[in-house]
């Protein structure tokens, strides 16, 4: 029943309070995941999640802290160096260089978050690039990173130092990394579970707060860069656990993650699928990344058509696709 | 300094690339009263509790609150210190309920607000507290509405109650009353006498039938400096206000027409 005086909040909360509901989608997600190695080439799927999990940690920064960044492929490149150099040259079982390259991505977050979150707007967004360069020019001279051809043959070892993740088994008449496959799935999804359960929580009311109005939040004694910090870092990190993750399964951390390039992808993807939902990013991640798999034949090309695509899209539904769909759906109740 | 004088500033003042805004007020605002900060438009009362409120930096002079120096503290510190100011645009958090509204407020004092891996639902626990603070401003009827669709009396109204959930030791209310109905402004009115009770109120009002009911003490700014001081007898019956303040309040009442 709807009240006069309440529209939105009834609707709201007969939405949000059906347990059923609130994890059918995670239901699905698993659902989907599970069956996807067996009808897609597994390395893929889990290239998918990976990027599907930073467009999602990029998103956190976007789409609910407000914050353009066009830095993120340091964190992802970065962690993706870092754990590729932690398991080749220290012998670091895996998830001990995973976590390494992800707290290493927290560092990088801090030091490059608490310089850029003084600044407003396109001067973030200025800031961010020109220091995730100086990141790239690092990567590209530090003789550890192997240079043009990147650090390849990353060994992705023994997990707690038992489980060998480059073992493949025979399920169901299909061959399939299933140890590497589930620890990747595993990680995807406690990242992207950390990312949903920041949104909706005390922290997140309180970056929408600040998104939504930021001198009525400072002046009721919210210290906002404090709180966009966090949001930062939180980004960084997930971000370098996608990159970490994708270092391993492709056994390569090349220039290409740590590029401008790759961060121009990470803001497509996110806008493209719709930045400020969950789901959005996901969709997008999965579109752009398949994208470039099915237009590799057109070479240099790739890039024009994914831009003529981006420009059609936005122009068309500027939401995103995830964006418009809610938006739509919202609208015809 | 005495102890019942909460906010005093000397010589406060603040230039806008060479044109001063403000220059030379020295403001002493009782424990316990409400003050009213009157004046014609740009006469620089907003400038002045963004002066107060560090929301700009005072290109001089100095802010002293509670017996302390304030001049170097960040907007959200002073905030944290009991000094809570509104806006003159009324500045509520759009797409939240009313209810949310609130209850950011009362988060901010729990020490919970970063916990970014803890449930939303953690908020529930200052339910009774929010609905207890809207039904002190009317709003017990609307807590489940999203702040920007409420009208406009009541996003004010709204705007309180998020304040008082701070228990502010002096509120700063920039024109509460503003683009009010006559019903309005008097539900408006009574609210600031009730909340008043115990604490110090410095409000800007052009409604000077909200000041005359309202004010134990009025400072007439005219051009950026202090122009007369006292309570309502005194003040309506200085010349210089009547030439400078009345005067330009009666043009303005005919361009409004
Ligand atoms: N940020 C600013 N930059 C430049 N000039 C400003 C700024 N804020 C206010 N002013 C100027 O200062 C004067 C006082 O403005 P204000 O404090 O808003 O007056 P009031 O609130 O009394 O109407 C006005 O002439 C206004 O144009
Ligand atoms: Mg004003």
């Amino acid at each position: 029943m709807e009240t006069l005086a309440s529209p939105s909040a009834s609707r709201l909360e007969k939405r949000v309070n059906h347990p059923f509901v609130s994890y059918l989608p995670w239901l699905v997600a698993a659902v989907v995941c599970l069956a996807a190695p067996f009808l897609i080439y597994p390395v893929f799927v889990m290239e998918l999640l990976c990027f599907a999990l930073f467009a999602a940690a990029f998103n956190l920064l976007l789409g609910f802290g407000g914050l353009l960044s066009f830095g993120h492929a340091c964190f992802f490149g970065g962690a993706a160096y870092l754990c590729g150099h932690a398991l080749k040259v220290w012998g670091l079982t895996p998830e001990l260089g995973i976590v390494l390259a992800t707290l290493g991505a927290g560092v990088l977050g801090v030091l490059i978050g608490m310089v850029a979150i003084r600044r407003q707007g396109i001067y973030f967004a200025m800031v961010t690039l020109a220091l995730a360069q100086i990141v790239f020019f690092s990567c590209l001279q530090l003789p550890q990173t192997g240079g043009e051809d990147g650090l390849q043959g990353i060994p992705r070892g023994m997990l707690f130092g038992f489980i060998d993740l480059s073992a493949e088994v025979m399920v169901a008449g299909s061959k399939i990394p299933l140890a590497m496959y589930l620890f990747v799935l595993t990680l995807c999804f406690g990242g992207y579970w950390l990312i949903w359960r920041t949104v909706h929580s005390p922290f997140g009311v309180v970056l929408k707060a600040i998104r939504e109005n930021e001198p009525r939040a400072i002046s009721l004694g919210y210290r906002v860069d404090a709180y966009k910090l966090t949001a930062f870092v939180l980004s960084a990190m997930l971000s370098g656990l996608a990159g970490a993750t994708k270092a391993l399964v492709v056994g390569l951390a090349s220039l290409t993650d740590v590029s401008w390039h790759m961060s121009g992808e990470v803001v497509l993807m996110t806008l493209l699928g719709g930045m400020g939902t969950l789901l959005g990013p996901v969709v997008g991640a999965v579109t752009v990344v398949s994208l470039h798999h099915e237009l590799s034949a057109l070479g240099s090309w790739v890039t024009v058509t994914i831009g003529v695509i981006f420009v059609v899209c936005v122009m068309a539904f500027r939401r995103g696709i995830v964006g418009e769909i809610a938006y739509r759906m919202k609208r015809s109740f | 300094m005495s102890e019942d004088i909460i906010l005093e500033t000397r010589q406060l003042g603040k230039v806008f690339n060479g044109f001063a805004a403000v220059s030379d007020v020295n403001l002493t605002v009782r424990r316990g009263t409400i003050h009213a900060l009157i004046g014609p438009n740009g006469a620089g009362k907003t400038t002045v509790f963004n002066l107060l409120t560090k929301f700009l930096p005072p290109s001089s002079g100095s802010v002293i609150y509670d017996g302390q120096d304030i001049t170097a503290l960040k907007p959200a510190d002073v905030a944290l210190k009991g000094l809570i100011r509104s806006f003159q645009i009324s500045a509520v958090f759009p797409d939240m309920s009313a209810l949310d509204n609130v209850r950011v407020a009362l988060l901010r004092q729990s020490g919970l607000a970063h916990r970014f891996w803890r449930p939303a639902h953690l908020l529930n626990r200052w339910n009774e507290q929010a609905f207890a603070l809207l039904e002190d401003v009317g709003l017990s009827d609307f807590a489940h509405v999203l702040a920007g669709e409420l009208s406009y009396g009541r996003k004010r109204a709204l705007e309180i109650a998020t304040t008082l959930a701070l228990d502010p030791v002096l509120m700063l209310l920039d024109e509460p009353t503003q683009g009010m109905g006559v019903e309005d402004v008097d539900r408006v009115t009574a609210l600031i006498r009730r909340v008043a009770e115990g604490r110090t109120v410095l409000m800007v009002e052009h409604n000077l039938k909200v000041v005359a009911t309202l004010a134990d003490h009025i400072t007439v700014l005219a051009r950026g400096q202090v122009l007369s001081e006292g309570n309502y007898a005194t003040v309506s019956a200085d010349p210089k206000v009547r030439e400078a303040y009345l005067g330009i309040r009666a043009d303005e009442e005919v361009a409004h027409a």
